[in-house]
């Protein structure tokens, strides 16, 4: 049997694709939950970055204000989880569900005018160098701006919170929020700056979605994408690089899915479908088992309120 | 000015004023929602919230959809008490109606009185086992439940998913994703002729009179509220702190399942694609918002009950998405969690003497 090598490049790149808007939400998160705010609205701030993404493109037409539009919708929804679980001292697991019931149903609404349009074609990257180097160029070229910014941000993230004196700050406030607030740090602003920024990275996973990866408005299109970048975060053991081979292989499980269904293989469609979730659940298993090494590498006040008595 | 103390203990009056608080809010920011799209606030808050429960029809539609919300919510509230964040309800409820359908599957043809409990008991099973998954591999593997149970929820829409296009489904239905209809003896008795009201209410409130009885007079009960405030605490005390978890796993899975037997054997009377209207979601809203107490749930279930009917009403008066029923949920418990400041906090002028 002879494969076509740049088919197995266009399954890799397709891959990659898939992984894309886990890769974007769950290091957005995974700098929230660094600083000790555990969201669990990820998956109603994507909901509000797709349809805020698509309707803005529908209707300004401009692709920039759409994207930048849907990063500001993540932004301005997760201010309410800041809000809440921040200033009003709020459980962080309610709140986060709350926000995810909340965007998934003003999603919906905003989204009735805009079912059944079509989406606009997005740009891409490097497309003349698309036939250069066989296997390589599907997947190194052709790709949206937003992709190659993916598979940046784990590198970015990692350095920002290794190399850099901000990233040290959240990491303390994370770590210890009673000893970073004694050297004079604001753990309420940090904390309010990291979870605008995770919602900001939500947004624009969503945005990938409705604009880039199926570019039209579908109810409910994140499809509990927000959840399984929530398992991510777990998985990596908070460790971005870690991210990335996490995200390639639920993007794998998706396509492979695909594949087998093209093929014709003797799977019910529900159990492909399935897998992700059974895999990720499997996965949580694994990782978790080892509770010590869970415990180090969790951030110490995860999902705990801080309130500094004035 | 105005400065915000510390109360020295959280105000119980505050703790029950506070959810009508909440709805109260909730209306005003419906209301300026509405105004925003273009409709006329009040109109469409009377669309709402009152036209729809405005006859008997209506009343006993709203005690249809609060009876599995006020289940499924009796069920968390063990749950959440102790702190365990089960949040896959959804799921727990379809594979009760899984097993109990496939049980009223059984016996499609036949009549009897003994084919009503077996499936109502099938039903319960069926939410134990899936709800078990969760709290054993968090008691036994560490795993993290609110991830696990949410993940479970889809897993199970699949599986029921698959039996009623494939192996389930009508021989004689022409294809539809749907079961045979059950036998008459395997569905729920109806209470009032012409109304859609049934038996499945008397389920939830015995699922209300035992849970506050557990709560507030079994050392069971103290022991799920000690745990609740403090884990440390608990393990001081030297309460069986994995049994515990797996416990209340399993009332709630058993709640849940209840509800979704009380779906399909009621007003459905068959399995199809949907089961239910993401109840097992908006059981966690409810549970809140009836502070975890039975008789708080009660009411709880009736206002969020109304959302759903609310929307459906006001999408065929004034084409009004029902999404919008969503959104009156997810705000009741924003403003709920937020009002909750006042509990631990109030305002005190500054001059005035403590």
């Amino acid at each position: 049997m002879i494969v076509d090598i740049n088919f197995v490049g266009l399954i890799v790149a397709s891959i990659m694709a898939s992984a894309v808007p886990l890769i974007l939400a769950s290091c957005g998160e995974l700098i929230t939950e660094r600083s000790g705010v555990l969201n669990l609205g990820v998956e109603g701030m994507m909901i509000i970055g797709a349809i805020s993404g698509f309707a803005l493109m529908t209707v300004t037409g401009s692709l920039i204000i759409a994207v930048f539009g849907a990063m500001l919708a993540g932004v301005l929804i997760s201010t309410i989880f800041a809000f809440l679980t921040q200033t009003l001292i709020t459980n962080h697991v309610a709140t986060g569900l709350a926000l995810t019931i909340f965007g998934i149903g003003i999603s919906a609404m905003i989204g009735k005018n805009f079912v059944g349009i079509p989406g606009k074609e997005f740009p891409v990257l490097f497309e003349g160098l698309k036939d250069t180097i066989p296997l390589l160029s599907p997947i190194l070229f052709g790709h949206s701006i937003v992709f190659y910014f993916a598979f940046a941000l784990p590198f970015i993230t990692s350095y920002f919170l290794k190399k850099t004196k901000i990233g040290l700050i959240v990491r303390a406030v994370g770590d210890s929020p009673e000893a970073a607030s004694n050297q004079g740090i604001n753990v309420r602003f940090v904390r309010y700056a990291c979870i605008l920024y995770g919602g900001a990275m939500c947004g624009l996973a969503g945005a990938y979605l409705s604009m880039i990866y199926t570019p039209q408005w579908i109810e409910n299109m994140t499809g509990g994408r927000g959840w399984i970048a929530l398992a991510l975060v777990v998985f990596s053991t908070w460790n971005p690089i870690k991210i990335l081979i996490g995200a390639i292989i639920f993007g794998g499980l998706t396509i492979i899915q695909f594949h087998m269904q093209a093929i014709g293989v003797r799977i019910p469609v529900q159990f492909l479908t399935a897998l992700p979730y059974i895999v990720t659940i499997i996965v949580l298993v694994v990782i978790s088992r080892d509770s010590r090494k869970i415990r180090l590498s969790t951030p110490s006040s995860l999902g705990k309120s801080f309130h500094k008595d004035n | 000015m105005i400065k915000i103390v510390k109360r020295d203990q959280p105000s119980k009056a505050i703790f029950f004023f506070t959810p009508v608080l909440a709805i109260f809010l909730t209306l005003i920011a419906g209301g300026i929602i509405f105004y925003i799209l273009g409709f006329k606030p009040f109109e469409a808050l009377k669309f709402f919230f009152i036209v729809p429960i405005a006859d008997k029809y209506g009343f006993s539609e709203l005690l249809l959809k609060a009876t599995p919300l006020c289940l499924i919510a009796i069920g968390l509230s063990f749950c959440f008490k102790s702190n365990n964040w089960n949040i896959g309800a959804e799921g727990q409820l379809t594979f009760g109606a899984i097993v109990s359908g496939g049980v009223a599957l059984l016996f499609y043809d036949q009549e009897g009185f003994y084919i009503l409990p077996i499936v109502i008991l099938a039903g319960a099973i069926g939410g134990m086992i899936y709800a078990s998954i969760p709290a054993i591999l968090k008691t036994y593997f560490n795993t993290n439940e609110i991830l696990v149970s949410l993940m479970l929820v889809y897993v199970s829409k699949l599986i029921l998913d698959y039996l009623v296009v494939g192996p389930w489904s009508n021989p004689e239905g022409f294809n539809f994703p749907e079961t045979r209809q059950f036998s008459d003896s395997a569905r729920l008795p109806l209470l009032f002729e012409g109304l859609r009201i049934h038996a499945g209410i008397f389920l939830a409130l015995a699922a209300v009179v035992i849970s506050w009885f557990v709560f507030y007079k079994t050392y069971l009960g103290f022991q799920m509220k000690v745990s609740g405030f403090s884990l440390k605490t608990a393990k001081y005390a030297g309460y069986k702190g994995k049994k515990m978890i797996i416990l209340v796993f399993l009332i709630s899975g058993a709640c849940a399942g209840l509800a979704g037997v009380g779906e399909i054997t009621g007003p459905i009377g068959q399995l199809h694609r949907e089961v239910s209207p993401d109840y097992g979601f908006t059981a966690i809203i409810v549970a809140f918002l009836g502070r975890l107490h039975p008789v708080g749930i009660i009411f709880a279930s009736l206002v969020v009950a109304i959302t759903y009917l609310g929307a459906e009403t006001a999408q065929i008066f004034m084409q009004i998405p029902k999404y919008t029923g969503q959104v009156f949920q997810g705000m009741i418990l924003f403003f709920l969690l937020a009002s909750d400041y006042l509990l631990f906090f109030k305002f005190k002028f500054i001059g005035s003497k403590k």
